[in-house]
């Protein structure tokens, strides 16, 4: 009995100590391990990373070198003599006459004299295809605009035809067999000649930027599906802005928490995860079948973007009031102020760049939206540059769709120029979103 | 009676107190409270609360934490009705007229009754827009000037005048925490209310803030009533001139500050001012 006791009050002493020192040994131990452990961890994550930034410059590459073209256009400098026997042989300058006159003579007969050596038929017609379709609009326009200018000999400086636009940047080359390509050498002779008598230039390409779509890649641009963009961005955000703001201050500030609240907040997160061709549908079904609104019109393309953001923004800004302190709205209740004065003097203010930035992430959501304009005809081949809510129009990422669907090669670049400009606008506003949280972050 | 009227309440003896629970029964409350309950959900956090606060004087609530003083304080401007679940029944009367009541509305209340909080909770605004906020939501000021005259008149008697004067378009939330902490005291006063409820003003202040702020409210009591919960039994000593004390959501014993430090009746008050149990 006493040895036992004297071993287990002596043991004990031993026993911590050894553990001890066993313990330090097995932390040394585990030590080598844990680190390359860390090591490990922090070296996939820089991989993935790198991964990451590898495809973004892949595709930011491959979309500039693709675009780049698209920024310059080959022109010609083509002298004409506007005769007033083809445009006005009345003289009697009756803008009915004038408009309707013949002016792809006028430039065919002048552009021809530059060649007259091709005499064939089939060549002569060959050889006019070097000019775009434009270049009679635009000779028309200038004399319609400017009568006087009849009789006298003017210098029109237009886009060449968008093969020959690609021939002068390179991509359509001679190397390749006659049969494989759209130009036929003896074309490409002409266009030598035509580069050697110093009348083709390559200029900015302002076309790109002027125009709306067109059937010739030369002559079409950007504005009318920017312009669609801008006024369908307009009515989604004049809709959901607002209204989302207000269901937000709503459920977060002033519903009793019960039931029916929490299958609306639950309904509205949901909405958020509906796939958007589902609110092209909707549009088409309620906006346009039923309402007889009209269609391809940026009001119903906006109307629909704005069902669909407005889940973001609610969410966005729910989270915004969330985070102002509770002691704010104390302060101010504990002063008397009423619940309307609270919400609406200090915490909506508070929660405003939380609001803003949701805002302008959901916009950018709206901005980049294709498959639900789809639905109510937004898809649409629009020459005109919409000038209201309710012109037919067409929208950037539609625009980018059309394009990348045309056969013709000239549009590569442009869809390309088009995927850059909707990509600029991404970019700018989310460096605004960035920016406004910056400026209007206030501490408490 | 007469002792009111020379407000002086240091020199006036105790109140008789015969037992502790009926002990607020007073003539010149303030505040009446009887039988207050408050419930949380199916927690109750008050039982029966007899008490009643004097005019012009500074009631200190005392009591271990989660003994519901301060859920008491914010019954009386009704604060507490911010939470849903919580539910306070009994009758709370402020000079007579039951603020529960549908009579009274609860934007006229928290006019009359003005609270400052445990932590300074300036709005992220400029000194004087803290402070002229009360005033310019009821309509007090008639014009810019007299705007202009209750901030300085407020901003002085908080005694921060003489370090903010020259920078009241500077944020509020930019001064030090005791400097802070007397901007909300100021921004209640300017509302011009009857009493100020403070929840532990100087629990987020160092010591010399603390001493300001008590020589503040000894100041304050010439022209306002006030109930203040604290945990420090010091500061209660120091500042107040009647304490309750709270315990498990019961008034345990109120009293003439001096006699509930002195000489308690009940054993529990005597433990927690002793420092046994709190």
């Amino acid at each position: 009995m006493t040895d036992i006791v004297m071993d287990s009050s002596s043991q004990p002493t031993n026993h911590n100590q050894d553990r001890a020192t066993r313990a330090s040994e097995a932390v040394k131990r585990g030590l080598k391990k844990r680190y390359a452990a860390e090591k490990r961890f922090k070296a996939y994550g820089i991989g993935a990373i790198a991964i990451a930034m590898g495809f973004i410059a892949i595709l930011f590459g491959t979309i500039i070198s693709n675009g780049l073209p698209a920024f310059s256009e080959t022109v010609i400098k083509l002298e004409v003599n506007v005769s007033e026997e083809i445009i006005d042989p009345t003289q009697e300058r009756d803008p009915a006459v004038i408009r309707a006159a013949n002016y792809r003579k006028v430039i065919f007969d002048d552009f021809r004299a530059l060649f007259p050596e091709v005499t064939a038929r089939r060549d002569k017609r060959d050889l006019t295809k070097i000019l775009s379709s434009g270049t009679t609009f635009e000779l028309q326009r200038l004399v319609t605009e400017d009568p006087s200018l009849i009789g006298k000999t003017i210098i029109l400086e237009v886009p060449v035809a968008a093969d020959f636009d690609l021939y002068n940047k390179g991509v359509i080359s001679r190397d390749v067999g006659e049969d494989d390509r759209r130009l036929k050498d003896k074309q490409l002779d002409w266009f030598d000649t035509l580069v050697e008598k110093g009348m083709i230039d390559t200029r900015f390409n302002t076309t790109f930027f002027t125009n709306a779509d067109s059937r010739d890649p030369e002559l079409s641009g950007i504005l009318g599906a920017a312009a669609g963009t801008f006024f369908t961005m307009l009515v989604t955000l004049m809709l959901s802005f607002p209204i989302a703001v207000a269901a937000a201050v709503y459920l977060e500030e002033f519903a009793p928490k019960n039931k029916l609240t929490q299958i609306i907040e639950v309904n509205i997160n949901n909405l958020a995860a509906v796939p958007s061709i589902v609110f092209g549908l909707l549009g088409l079904a309620m906006f346009i079948t039923f309402f007889g609104l009209p269609r391809s019109a940026p009001l119903v393309g906006g109307m629909v973007l704005a069902l669909m953001t407005m889940p973001t923004i609610i969410i966005a800004s729910r989270a915004a009031l969330k985070a102002v302190p509770p002691s704010i709205r104390e302060a101010a209740l504990g002063l008397g102020a009423s619940k309307m004065q609270v919400v609406g003097q200090h915490v909506l203010p508070l929660a405003m760049p939380g609001i803003l930035t949701g805002t302008i992430i959901g916009m950018a959501q709206a901005l980049g939206e294709t498959a639900p304009l789809l639905m109510i005809g937004m898809v649409a081949f629009i020459v005109d540059v919409p000038g209201s809510i309710t012109d037919p129009a067409t929208v950037l990422p539609v625009q980018v769709f059309l394009w990348a669907d045309s056969p013709e090669r000239a549009f590569v670049a442009r869809t390309s120029a088009a995927i850059m400009v909707l990509l600029g606008f991404l970019v700018f506003m989310n460096a605004l979103a960035v920016l406004l949280r910056k400026k209007f972050e206030r501490r408490w | 009676m007469g002792e009111v009227t020379t407000n002086i309440p240091e020199s006036k003896p105790a109140v008789p107190m015969p037992g502790a629970e009926n002990a607020g029964d007073v003539q010149d409350a303030k505040f009446k409270s009887r039988n207050v309950d408050v419930f949380y959900g199916d927690k109750q956090a008050l039982f029966g609360v007899d008490l009643d606060i004097r005019a012009n004087e500074v009631t200190a609530l005392i009591g271990p934490s989660g003994c519901g003083k301060s859920t008491y304080l914010r019954c009386l401007n009704r604060m507490n009705d911010t939470i849903d679940i919580c539910k306070v029944s009994g009758s709370i009367e402020l000079d007579g007229m039951d603020i529960y009541s549908n009579a009274l509305d609860v934007v006229h209340l928290r006019a009359k009754v003005g609270m400052v909080f445990q932590k300074p909770n300036p709005f992220p605004k400029s000194i004087y827009e803290n402070v002229s906020y009360g005033p310019k939501i009821h309509g007090i000021a008639a014009g810019k000037t007299e705007l202009d005259e209750i901030v300085e008149e407020s901003l002085i008697k908080a005694g921060l005048w003489n370090e903010v004067k020259d920078r009241l378009d500077e944020p509020g939330t930019g001064l030090s925490g005791g400097q802070q902490q007397r901007l909300c005291i100021a921004r209640a006063i300017a509302v011009q209310p009857e009493v100020i409820l403070m929840d532990e003003p100087c629990s987020a202040l160092d010591p010399i803030a603390t001493a300001k702020i008590e020589e503040l409210i000894d100041e304050l009591r010439a022209n306002f009533t006030i109930a203040i919960v604290t945990h420090s039994m010091q500061q209660a000593a120091r500042v107040s001139q009647r304490t309750a004390f709270f315990h498990l959501g019961y008034v345990v014993e109120v009293g003439a500050t001096e006699k509930i430090f002195t000489s308690p009746d009940d054993k529990r008050t005597q433990d927690y001012i002793t420092g046994r149990f709190g």
